[in-house]
């Protein structure tokens, strides 16, 4: 139980970066994003295609990026760009490659061969490159289930609303009503699969208020964390998933009483005469988790005041 | 490897550099335009032309406006100026980087 939740990055923030920009390859660690998403797909035209993807992969084996988890967007299968990013984007030993525009199990389990054939040609860990899927169509967001479990190497699913909206006919409105059967879907299948959901980017970087209405809606279902555009954006998650005192007090209750549990080898967790069940604990150490990455644990594990 | 055609990789935004490779016949020379030459001029020829050596070239000439590029962006826009120069774009041998 305690292992399932420690193994399990925070991937509040995911932070697109165009992938022929140097000026912001070179900053792009800078700003605390729990992922860095380097883009060669919507961000790079098509005559820079050869020179993003040579860019991205010296920028990905030589600038340090920190703890973040280092993504890059490829272009999808359709398109002649497709194998020779994932032969450089492996060889680079990225952390996660994304798959845009997936619409079935088929073209992750695809993607999957390529990597390993790639893994075994440049000598890179077999398994270490994980993948991830953003799901940009009715067809992607019905099939998000087999997409969410078609790999072992599977680490999350995306949805992407501009063309997802498109395909339905519709566009993006304030509210996001039109979002909500694709969202509830990705996030189960994330769920289901035990990978995590990004939500969709908002671009309307005036709109301070409509990000925080849209951060807040997604943190309540359960998204562990959104697409982002602007580094500006990734305080303002940050926010929105930060635990309150009281969260934290009470997480670190919980969490002292499952200690003295284990130091009694008593089998039965209790805190203040009530049972601790799984889902509390599990609870517990995501609220201990967060409150860690937003600096409001001190070493001894007690809220710090701001 | 020879050039076989005229070819530009970069930009001239900030933190960028812009390599032109153009057939040379007096071994590399490299034509540099830079805020900081006098500071690292010898270090970004000396980026450019390991690059171009490790590519088996070493007939060309290098026209490069650089704009504050760290030596790994250097690379990467000779790199792509080289693949555009030998007609290689699609099938670059990442086994040699």
């Amino acid at each position: 139980m305690t292992q399932a939740i420690d193994n399990e990055r925070l991937r509040r923030t995911m932070m697109f970066v165009p992938g022929n920009n140097p000026a912001m390859l070179k900053d792009a660690g800078i700003y605390g994003a729990d992922s860095i998403m380097f883009d060669l797909e919507d961000a790079v035209s098509l005559t820079e295609k050869d020179a993003a993807r040579i860019l991205v992969y010296e920028a990905l084996t030589h600038v340090d990026y920190g703890k973040a988890e280092k993504v890059v967007r490829i272009n999808g299968l359709d398109t002649p760009f497709y194998q020779e990013d994932i032969k450089a984007m492996v060889k680079a030993k990225v952390d996660v490659i994304r798959l845009p525009k997936v619409e079935s199990a088929a073209m992750m389990k695809e993607l999957e061969e390529l990597v390993s054939v790639a893994e075994k040609e440049f000598n890179v860990a077999p398994g270490s490159i994980h993948l991830m899927a953003a799901i940009e169509s009715a067809k992607g967001v019905l099939n998000a289930p087999e997409i969410a479990a078609a790999s072992n190497r599977m680490i999350g699913i995306a949805l992407s609303a501009e063309d997802y909206t498109t395909d339905m006919k519709t566009h993006r409105y304030p509210d996001g009503t039109e979002l909500e059967f694709a969202r509830n879907m990705v996030l189960h299948a994330a769920r289901a699969a035990g990978i995590a959901a990004f939500d969709t980017v908002f671009t309307d970087m005036n709109d301070t208020e409509g990000f925080y209405r849209e951060t807040k809606h997604i943190h309540q279902l359960g998204f562990d964390g959104k697409s982002l555009v602007n580094p500006r954006q990734i305080a303002m998650v940050n926010q929105v998933y930060e635990p309150s005192e009281k969260e934290i007090n009470q997480a670190v209750e919980v969490i002292n009483a499952i200690k003295e549990a284990k130091v009694k080898g008593s089998g039965v967790i209790s805190l203040n005469g009530q049972m601790v069940d799984r889902p509390v604990a599990l609870r517990a150490q995501r609220v201990i988790k967060l409150a860690e990455a937003s600096n409001l644990l001190d070493e001894e594990g007690n809220y710090i005041e701001k | 490897m020879e050039i076989k055609k005229t070819a530009l990789a970069g930009t001239l935004e900030s933190s960028d550099i812009q390599i032109l490779i153009t057939k040379g016949t007096k071994g590399i020379e490299i034509e540099l335009e830079s805020d900081v030459k006098k500071q690292f001029g010898d270090q970004i020829c000396q980026a450019i032309s390991e690059t171009l050596k490790g590519f088996g070239i070493s007939q060309a000439k290098i026209k490069a406006v650089d704009k504050g590029a760290l030596d790994c962006v250097i690379k990467a826009r000779t790199i792509a100026a080289i693949q555009r120069a030998t007609n290689a774009s699609e099938e670059l041998d990442w086994r040699a980087i």
